[in-house]
């Protein structure tokens, strides 16, 4: 298998992002909380990335928040894939009213952009990790749900569905054993997309101050410590803001690859 | 009754419908999902007088339908009720920054629509020659990059370092148009660099599909000129899939408008709403989201509206 140049360095920097992510606390050289400078002090090999808004080891706050960040990015297109794709798969094998019931709340909820219904819920709801994550794989388990139904149906014509329930078998059977392991390709590749669309989604609500909150960092929340900054032409706040979006091309590379080796389904952003 | 008609009307209906099911669920999702609005305003720390009073204000008290129809009813007629924060009446406050929002979006869909759409039929020229594969790949990039960080790094470069435009975008009514234009100058460029690629790579899918067609082979094989075919066989299918794709970008456009509006400091509704969330202001909250889900629901209506207007088969029932 000939592996293109555009996703190996996709693959590398993914890798690189997620070993970071996992052991941050043993590559970080400085505590997520210590304050070990001036305010903004330029980088310097003491600091590799400068200080931030309140004196902060920048490099040390961008491992951190890079492990926070990708952690609820993964943990919430985990929830949207095993979600979205269980209930498409069971619409698609039911059919009949609860194909129709569950496809028309999930046209209702798609009706509102996910960032407002997002605003909404957090002015009420308590804006903890737990709450972030539940309701960014809800909202994003809408766009899931619409893939995995579409896919589901097209295999679930197959002579082999036809032979499986002609043999009396169950619909968890034909569900889990039938159509998941064909679905499976097209479902990988737009988990990638679905995992950028997260890492932009929870990034953007720190950003405006409704995600992870201080003093726990993300990429977002970092962007936001430091935007007065940019005014002075400190660069501090853009650091964070270039992390997301390699990670995010490292990610897509990887996924338009796979997409390109399996079929032309695609997901949408937004 | 006439085919099309029909489907107008069919169409209008739907929206109304998704309007009202989206209120529903605005109002669920702030109103009847958590534990108690109250408590969350007001912090653990609140008496249970000031609780007791706050519930009462809100009509917390009321059963959830009979609020939901108070609510909807009043908005219904204008009312969109006061502030927590301020005290201040809703209505006002938002027209204001409705008004600044949609002058923002609007110079964005004018600059990034008749671009988008030059770039994509140039793509289509092109197609898999190095203009194309220059366009999928800045389409790649586009779609990975926050909105905040294309916010940042123009306001750095272009603000800071060059010192052209203004890193805020504050403007107000005694401003004439052309100092407004100036202000908006880099939201605009902002938000037409969020769009632009997404649109552009929407527009070459639509024609290519176009192009692709039967028909257009047929016409070829007639001995049309190519420009015949274009004008009156390929022209008359692309321009429903092509304005599609502008009404998707274009609500697109009025979601991505709250984050460069906070990046810009821009009065707008997205800093409003995105304000307000953070102090647990519930009606105001409920009214911008109800705003801004008309905006969505209203600008995919008008896509679906102009595909079914110019769709050449529908409007020629056999």
């Amino acid at each position: 298998m000939r592996i293109p140049l555009s996703a190996m360095i996709g693959l590398f920097f993914t890798a690189m992002y997620f070993f970071i992510a996992i052991f941050a606390p043993w590559i970080a050289p400085y505590g997520l909380t210590e304050s070990v400078g001036d305010v903004w002090e330029p980088m310097s090999a003491k600091h590799w990335l400068g200080t931030d808004s309140i004196g902060r080891d920048l490099l040390s706050r961008m491992i951190y928040g890079g492990r926070t960040t990708i952690f609820v990015a993964t943990a919430a297109t985990i929830l949207s894939f095993t979600l979205g794709s269980i209930l498409g798969f069971f619409a698609a094998v039911v059919g009949g009213w609860a194909d129709q019931a569950i496809s028309r709340f999930v046209d209702l909820i798609m009706s509102m952009p996910s960032l407002i219904f997002a605003l909404v819920v957090l002015s009420v709801m308590p804006v903890t990790m737990t709450v972030l994550i539940l309701l960014m794989g809800l909202l994003d388990s809408t766009r899931v749900f619409r893939l995995s139904r579409a896919v589901a149906l097209d295999i679930n014509v197959m002579d082999y569905v036809e032979a499986a329930k002609l043999r009396g078998e169950g619909r968890a059977w034909i569900i889990f054993r039938e159509i998941l392991p064909n679905a499976l390709s097209p479902l990988v590749a737009e988990m990638g997309l679905r995992f950028i669309f997260m890492i932009l989604f929870v990034s953007t609500l720190s950003f405006l101050g409704l995600g992870v909150q201080p003093p726990a960092a993300d990429w977002g929340g970092i962007v936001k410590e430091n935007k007065e900054g940019i005014i002075y032409g400190v660069p501090a706040a853009l650091m964070p803001a270039i992390a997301i979006a390699t990670l995010a091309i490292s990610v897509n590379l990887v996924a338009d690859w796979i997409l390109n080796r399996t079929t032309s389904l695609k997901g949408g952003r937004g | 009754m006439h085919p099309i008609l029909k489907l107008v009307v069919q169409r209008v209906a739907l929206s109304l419908l998704l309007l009202l099911a989206a209120s529903v669920m605005i109002f669920v999702g702030t109103q009847i999902l958590p534990g108690d609005v109250a408590q969350s305003i007001l912090g653990q720390a609140a008496t249970p007088e000031s609780l007791a009073n706050l519930r009462a204000e809100l009509g917390l008290n009321d059963p959830p339908v009979t609020r939901y129809f108070d609510w909807l009813f009043a908005a219904l007629q204008g009312d969109l009720g006061t502030a927590l924060t301020n005290g201040r009446d809703i209505g006002e406050s938002l027209g204001k920054r409705l008004g600044n929002t949609l002058f923002l979006a609007f110079w964005a869909a004018v600059v990034s629509v008749p671009l988008a759409i030059f770039l994509g039929l140039l793509a289509v020229r092109y197609q898999n020659r190095w203009p194309d594969k220059l366009i999928s790949g800045i389409t790649l990039t586009s779609i990975s990059i926050p909105e905040f960080l294309i916010g940042y790094v123009v306001m750095y470069f272009i603000s800071v370092k060059l010192g052209w435009f203004s890193s805020v975008a504050m403007i107000n009514e005694s401003m004439s148009l052309g100092q407004k234009l100036n202000a908006i100058a880099l939201p605009v460029f902002v938000l037409t660099l969020v769009v632009l690629a997404h649109m552009m790579r929407m527009t070459r899918a639509a024609i290519l599909n176009v192009m692709q067609s039967a028909y257009i082979e047929t016409a070829e094989l007639k001995g049309l000129s190519m420009f015949t075919i274009i004008r009156k066989h390929a022209f008359p299918n692309a321009i429903a899939p092509i304005i599609n794709v502008v009404m998707i970008n274009l609500a697109y456009l009025v979601v991505g408008v709250v984050v460069v509006e906070v990046v810009f400091v821009y009065p707008g509704m997205g800093q409003y709403l995105v304000d307000h969330v953070s102090k647990r202001d519930v009606p105001v909250v409920q009214a911008s989201g109800l705003i801004f889900a008309a905006v969505y629901i209203g600008l995919n209506l008008i896509a679906d509206l102009v595909s079914i207007l110019a769709n050449p088969r529908l409007r020629h029932p056999k």
